[in-house]
């Protein structure tokens, strides 16, 4: 049976195996995902993002927990930061997971960055194609704790949960453009803790600043506690409304649609580049170009397009 | 990009010391593997069926119990029976030299006691992929 087949017919050993050569970009990657693709759009996908802390992963925990009581099957995918020195990793959000280890209606699978700077990896939107043909009905992917700049995360899943914790700022920090606008659902996550209720206030401020400007309807704000296991009910209710709300607005077919077009465009340029590298033989010239601009020879633009223009006069693509 | 090697850093049974599992699963990372860490208390069973979920190369039992004899075989057995006798288990932490050659009877390949420098522990790892 090949690796297709295995993942369709939901074998954990398949999937995994399957998920590795995406992971390190075997040369039987393109043929995989292009038999995959056709089977896919069957999960819901939710994505979980927030600061380092912030309880993204005891979060993931408690959905688990309430998604497998509605007799669904749910999928993870955890991703924590590779090394900028070894290239090594610490994956370690699953540890907050393990009680669902024996479930089979559960697979959690972490992946590290490894040098991707979005907050996600470069397979995961792959990792998820897999997981959903393989018949899992909720795919969880929870990011690297961000900061206010990796958004990649709207990129990859219907939903994006945005965990915030109090005592990170006051609510200049709270408008700011990047992260926090990126939440269809904010969870103000330790509730217990001093400042939940200011932040949760503050938050809304922000988005009804936002709202009043677009017409649109307010983004729920929920207080919750993953470690006590409070306020999860309420949130696992907001983010069925939201993606039923979302399926019958058309919002939902909308947003995949997007999704398609950045995946395809993503593709489309790295192969550009990739093909562009071979012709123009970067690798091997670079030294050379570097010196010639440092001699003053010729400045970082004129050389550029003095070689492109050269490849696109000798192989007479203009 | 290069196959980047997996391993699972897995605490089997009750003790709740997890300084040498951490430690380990810090200095793998910083040797450049990918280190997926369980936490502590972990059956057998939850500790074979993340191993296949991660897809790893290897796993390293910490224990510091006692029950070394008992759980490490019941490991590599149980990845026996799932078909995934490829992952390599190793293991380390409180283990008498005398219970070192029953475990490897056993199937864990190498076991590492206490004060082990890390560089041994990596030789092992670096030879061991290059067998298969």
């Amino acid at each position: 049976m090949d690796l297709v087949d295995k993942v369709q017919s939901g074998s954990i050993r398949g999937i995994a195996r399957t998920i590795s050569l995406i992971e390190n970009n075997s040369p039987q990657k393109e043929d995989i995902i292009d038999e995959l693709y056709p089977h896919t759009g069957n999960a819901m996908v939710w994505g979980i993002t927030g600061p380092p802390g912030a309880g993204k992963s005891t979060l993931v925990d408690c959905l688990i927990k309430r998604e497998r009581k509605q007799g669904r099957r749910v999928a993870v995918i955890a991703i924590d930061p590779s090394s900028p020195y070894s290239g090594g990793a610490i994956l370690g959000d699953r540890t907050r997971m393990q009680k669902h280890s024996t479930d089979e209606g559960v697979y959690i699978r972490s992946m590290a960055s490894r040098g991707h700077l979005g907050g996600v990896s470069v397979a995961t939107g792959d990792a998820v194609k897999i997981l959903d043909v393989a018949g899992y009905d909720t795919i969880i992917i929870e990011t690297i704790g961000v900061g206010q700049t990796e958004v990649e995360i709207i990129e990859l899943c219907d939903i994006v949960l945005l965990v915030l914790v109090p005592g990170m700022g006051d609510e200049i920090q709270a408008m700011k453009a990047g992260v926090m606008e990126i939440g269809d659902i904010f969870v103000i996550n330790k509730k217990d803790c001093d400042g939940a209720d200011r932040l949760k206030t503050e938050v809304e401020y922000v988005l009804g600043i936002k709202n009043a400007l677009t017409g649109e309807e307010p983004n729920p704000v929920l207080l919750a506690s993953s470690k006590l296991d409070e306020g999860i009910d309420e949130l696992v209710e907001a983010i069925h409304d939201y993606l039923k709300k979302a399926q019958t607005t058309g919002r939902f077919e909308e947003k995949r649609r997007d999704r398609l077009e950045k995946e395809v465009y993503k593709i489309f340029s790295s192969k550009v580049h990739e093909l562009l590298n071979i012709h123009l033989d970067i690798e091997n010239n670079l030294g050379e170009w570097i010196s010639s601009i440092l001699n003053g020879e010729t400045a970082p633009y004129k050389l550029i397009n003095s070689k492109l223009n050269r490849f696109v006069k000798e192989n007479r693509i203009i | 990009m290069a196959k980047m090697v997996r391993i699972l850093v897995a605490k089997p049974g009750l003790d709740g010391h997890d300084r040498g599992a951490k430690y380990i699963a810090r200095a793998l990372k910083d040797a450049g593997y990918e280190v997926i860490y369980t936490g502590i208390r972990q059956t057998p069973e939850s500790i074979v069926v993340t191993a296949i979920q991660e897809d790893v190369d290897f796993v390293g039992l910490s224990l510091l119990s006692g029950a070394h004899n008992e759980l490490f075989p019941k490991v590599v057995e149980l990845l026996r029976e799932k078909d995934a006798s490829d992952i390599i288990v190793f293991g380390g932490g409180v283990i008498p030299t005398e219970d070192i050659p029953f475990l490897k009877e056993k199937g864990i390949e190498a076991v590492f006691t206490h004060g082990t420098p890390i560089k041994e522990i990596t030789d092992f790892i670096e030879k061991r992929l290059e067998k298969q």
